[in-house]
C-alpha cells in the first residue's frame, strides 16, 4: 500500500482501537497496529505501536494486555524533537525497541508527507513508567528520506548481531528500498553516517533481521495494510550469509527483486499479518509477534498476536498456539503416551489368551467367502470403562498408545487464570472425566479426581522450535524453578527442571 | 537341591554354567550368569547393578494385567518375602517345593532370568522370580531414582517401600520404570523385586539415576551384608 494512503488510516486505527477489548487470541486490550518487537523489562512485557504519542501496551504475563499511556507523555512538548520534525513530520508510527547495554533504544517513524520521513531515536533506562528512572531522551533523527530518493524512512527494525555484537537498522516502505545501516551500540545513532545505506529488499515494509545458525533472515511484510479484511498483508522471509545480503527467498529470488517466501498469511479468523517481531523467551522457546489487520472475532479490527516460532530445514516456520481439544500426549523420547495409571481395557473388549484371540491370524477368515465383513469396533470412551477405575488420586504413567480412554486427554482453556506469551493456561483432564493432571509438591505428578483451579493444575504448553511441545505447570508448591513434564522413563513421567536440550521434555500432541 | 547347587558351582566355574542346558541348533549360548568372584562389586560402567540374589522360580499364573500382577505379588509365598535378607544357598519352601537362593553376577547390563532358570532346569514360563540385592551408598543420596526394565511385569521395593510397578507383557527397556525421587541411605540399602514372566525370554536390569537423570556409578553392591 502506498505510504501516503496508509497514513490517515493508521492514525484512525490508533484512535478507534483504544475502545476495543475482548478475549480471544490474546486477552485484554489488543487493538493496535504496527507493533514493535515485544520486550521484557523485569517481570513485564512491553509493546509500542502506531498512534499519537506512540501508544504503549503492557502485560504482566504476555497473555493479557492493557494500554499504558504513550511514550511522548514523557517528552517535552509531547512530540518528536525539533530535528526529527524537520527531517520528517509529526506523526509517530511503527516503533521498534531494543535494550543495548544498560540503555533502551526506541526507534520510531516520524513521517511527514511521505515519502519524506525520518526515523527518530529515543533513549531510556527503563520501560517501566512507574520507575523513578523512567523517561525518554530525544536523540534526534537516525535516518531519513527526503521525499524524492528511493526510500521511505519508516518502519524501523533493530538487529543485534550475536556473532560480533554489531547493531543494525533496517527501514523502509513501498516507496523504494528496504535499507540497512549499521548503528553505534553506544549511542544508537549511525556508526558510519557518511556511508551509503545498503539496499536489501524492495516492495516491502516492516522489515527486521534475525539470526540463527549462521544465517541472517530478513523478515518483511508484503501486500497492503490498513483496509481491514481487504488487507493483503503477509509476512515474508529471505536469508543471507551476511547481514548485508543478498537476501534470497526459498526459490532463490533476491528480495531486492521482489523475492520473499511466505512465512505467514491469513488463516482461520484473522486476516493480514504484518510487522514481525522476535520474542525469544529463552530455554529453547522462541515466539514471534505481529498484528493482524482484521480479527473477524473482534469485529474485524487490527489486533496483536503472539505465536510460536518454529524452524525447519533452515527456515522459520510460523507455529500455532495450542487449540483446546482432545489429544494423546506422546513422549518424543520414548514414544509412549501419558495415561491415567489404571488397568486398561482393550478397545472392543478382551479377546482372551496371552496373545489375544484376534492376533496372528485370528481373523484370517473374516471378509472372505460367506462371512460378513468384521464390524467396526467403536472408539472407547471413559464412560464405558471408568466405573472400574479406583477413586481418589491416581498416578500418571506412560504406556504404548492403545486408543484407550485413560490415554486421551482433554486440553481446555482455563478462563480468568492468566497465561503466558501467546496462550492462556490449560487444564489437562482425562477426556470425559474430571480427573486432572496435577503437579505435586515434591515435583512429581498425580491425577486428582477433580479440577480445583490451583496453580498446580494450570498448564503452560509452549511449542518448541521443532514443533514439539513443552508442558509446564504454572507452579509447583514450594518450588521456584520452572518445571516441565518429563519422560524420565519409558513408563515413567515426572517433572524436571526445564532443560531445552533433552528429548525427555518434548511431547507431541496428537489426534487420539 | 545338592545336585543343582553342585551343577551351578561347577558350571559357573567354567563359565558355561547355567546356560549349558539351553544351547541349541549348534549355536552355543553365551553365558551371562556367573558366580561372583569377589566379596563386593561396584555398580557397572553405566550404573547397572550386576550382582543379585535370585530365588528359583515359583510357578504362578502368567497373567500380567495390573490386577493380576497385584494378586500374584501380594500372596505370601514364604516367610519374610518382603523383609528377609537371604544368603546364597538359603532354602525356602513354596507350595511344598524347596527353592534355593543363588547369588549371581551378570556379565551384561541385564540379568537374564531365562539363562538362570534354564541352566537350573527350572521352568521359565508362568513363573515368578524374587530377586534381592544390597547397595552400599557412601553418603545419603537424595532426589535420586531407581530405574529398571523388566520382562515381563515387575514390582520393586527400595528399603521396604514399593517404588515401581510395571504391568503387561513387555520387554526389558533400560529405564523403563523409574521411581519417584527417593533417598539412598548412607550404608546399606535393600532393593527387592518380584518379576513375573508369562512365556519366552525373561530378564531385568536396574540402576540408579541422579537428579539430572544420569546413571550413578559410585555405588557398591555388597551381598555380604545379608550375612
Amino acid at each position: 500500500m502506498d505510504g501516503r494512503a496508509a497514513m490517515k488510516t493508521r492514525l484512525a486505527f490508533a484512535a478507534v482501537l483504544l475502545l476495543v477489548a475482548r478475549a480471544w487470541a490474546l486477552d485484554g486490550d489488543l487493538g493496535l497496529h504496527d507493533p514493535s518487537t515485544i520486550v521484557r523489562d523485569g517481570s513485564r512485557f512491553y509493546v509500542y505501536v502506531t498512534g499519537a504519542g506512540l501508544p504503549m501496551s503492557v502485560s504482566d504475563d504476555g497473555w493479557t494486555w492493557r494500554r499504558a499511556g504513550t511514550v511522548m507523555q514523557s517528552m517535552p512538548g509531547g512530540k518528536p524533537g525539533v530535528e526529527v520534525l524537520a527531517r520528517g513530520g509529526n506523526n509517530t508510527w511503527a516503533p521498534d525497541v531494543m535494550k543495548v547495554g544498560d540503555k533502551y533504544f526506541l526507534y520510531y517513524s516520524a513521517p511527514g508527507t511521505q515519502p519524506k520521513s525520518a526515523i527518530g531515536l529515543l533513549v531510556g533506562k527503563t520501560l517501566d513508567p512507574q520507575s523513578p528512572e523512567y523517561g525518554w531522551t530525544d536523540a534526534g533523527p537516525v535516518v531519513w528520506s527526503d521525499g524524492v530518493e528511493d526510500s521511505n524512512a519508516i518502519d524501523p527494525g533493530i538487529f543485534r548481531d550475536p556473532t560480533n555484537g554489531s547493531l543494525w537498522l533496517t527501514y523502509g516502505s513501498y516507496f523504494g528500498y528496504i535499507r540497512l545501516v549499521e548503528l553505534d551500540p553506544r549511542t544508537g545513532k549511525r556508526l558510519y553516517p557518511q556511508r551509503t545505506p545498503v539496499n536489501v529488499a524492495i516492495n516491502s515494509e516492516a522489515s527486521i533481521v534475525i539470526f540463527r545458525d549462521g544465517w541472517y533472515y530478513l523478515l518483511v511484510t508484503h501486500g497492503s495494510c490498513c483496509a481491514g479484511a481487504a488487507s493483503s498483508y503477509s509476512l515474508r522471509v529471505g536469508r543471507a550469509r551476511k547481514v548485508t545480503g543478498p537476501y534470497l527467498d526459498r526459490s532463490d529470488v533476491d528480495m531486492l527483486q521482489g523475492g520473499g517466501s511466505l512465512f505467514l498469511g491469513s488463516s482461520a479468523r484473522v486476516i493480514g499479518p504484518g510487522h514481525f517481531g522476535l520474542l525469544d523467551l529463552g530455554d529453547g522457546v522462541q515466539k514471534f509477534s505481529c498484528h493482524f489487520e482484521a480479527d473477524l472475532d473482534r469485529g474485524g479490527i487490527s489486533v496483536l498476536d503472539i505465536r510460536p516460532l518454529l524452524w525447519r530445514d533452515g527456515w522459520p516456520v510460523a507455529g500455532d498456539n495450542v487449540a483446546a481439544g482432545t489429544y494423546r500426549i506422546e513422549s518424543v523420547r520414548t514414544g509412549t503416551a501419558l495415561e491415567l495409571a489404571v488397568e486398561g481395557v482393550p478397545v472392543g473388549g478382551r479377546r482372551g489368551g496371552a496373545r489375544g484371540g484376534g492376533g496372528r491370524g485370528g481373523n484370517a477368515g473374516a471378509g472372505r467367502g460367506e462371512a460378513p465383513p468384521p464390524a467396526p469396533v467403536p472408539a472407547q470412551e471413559a464412560a464405558q470403562v471408568a466405573a472400574n477405575w479406583p477413586g481418589g488420586a491416581a498416578d500418571a504413567r506412560l504406556s504404548p498408545y492403545l486408543l484407550q480412554a485413560q490415554q486421551k486427554w482433554s486440553v481446555t482453556v482455563v478462563t480468568n487464570a492468566g497465561g503466558y506469551p501467546g496462550s492462556p493456561y490449560f487444564r489437562i483432564s482425562v477426556a470425559g472425566t474430571e480427573r486432572t493432571l496435577t503437579a505435586t509438591a515434591d515435583g512429581e505428578l498425580t491425577v486428582l479426581p477433580a479440577f480445583t483451579g490451583d496453580s498446580e493444575q494450570l498448564w503452560r504448553i509452549d511449542q518448541l522450535a521443532d514443533a514439539t511441545y513443552r508442558l509446564m505447570p504454572k507452579a509447583v508448591r514450594g518450588g521456584n524453578a520452572p518445571m516441565a513434564l518429563s519422560a524420565i522413563g519409558g513408563s515413567s513421567p515426572t517433572l524436571e527442571r526445564v532443560d531445552a536440550n533433552t528429548d525427555r521434555q518434548r511431547w507431541l500432541l496428537r489426534t487420539p | 537341591m545338592t545336585s543343582d547347587r553342585t551343577r551351578i558351582a561347577c558350571a559357573m566355574a567354567v563359565c558355561t554354567a547355567l546356560t549349558g542346558g539351553i544351547a541349541a541348533q549348534g549355536v552355543p549360548v553365551v553365558p551371562t550368569i556367573i558366580r561372583p568372584a569377589t566379596a563386593t562389586r561396584p555398580a557397572g560402567a553405566n550404573g547397572f547393578l550386576q550382582r543379585w540374589l535370585i530365588l528359583e522360580p515359583i510357578a504362578v499364573p502368567g497373567q500380567l494385567t495390573d490386577s493380576a500382577v497385584r494378586t500374584t505379588v501380594s500372596r505370601d509365598y514364604f516367610p519374610g518375602q518382603l523383609t528377609a535378607l537371604p544368603q546364597n544357598g538359603d532354602m525356602v519352601t513354596v507350595d511344598g517345593k524347596p527353592l534355593e537362593w543363588h547369588t549371581v553376577d551378570t556379565t551384561k547390563y541385564n540379568v537374564n532370568l531365562f539363562h538362570f532358570a534354564a541352566g537350573l532346569k527350572k521352568p521359565t514360563s508362568n513363573v515368578l522370580f524374587w530377586v534381592v540385592t544390597v547397595v552400599r551408598a557412601p553418603q545419603d543420596m537424595r532426589d535420586i531414582r531407581l530405574a529398571i526394565g523388566s520382562n515381563a511385569a515387575s514390582v520393586w521395593w527400595l528399603n521396604g517401600a514399593e517404588v515401581i510397578s510395571l504391568f503387561n507383557d513387555r520387554q526389558t527397556v533400560i529405564d523403563d520404570g523409574v521411581s519417584k525421587r527417593v533417598t539412598l541411605n548412607k550404608g546399606m540399602n535393600v532393593i527387592r523385586a518380584a518379576i513375573i514372566n508369562a512365556g519366552g525370554a525373561t530378564d531385568f536390569c536396574a540402576r540408579f539415576l541422579d537428579a539430572d537423570a544420569r546413571p550413578i556409578i559410585g555405588l557398591t553392591i555388597d551381598l555380604a551384608a545379608t550375612r
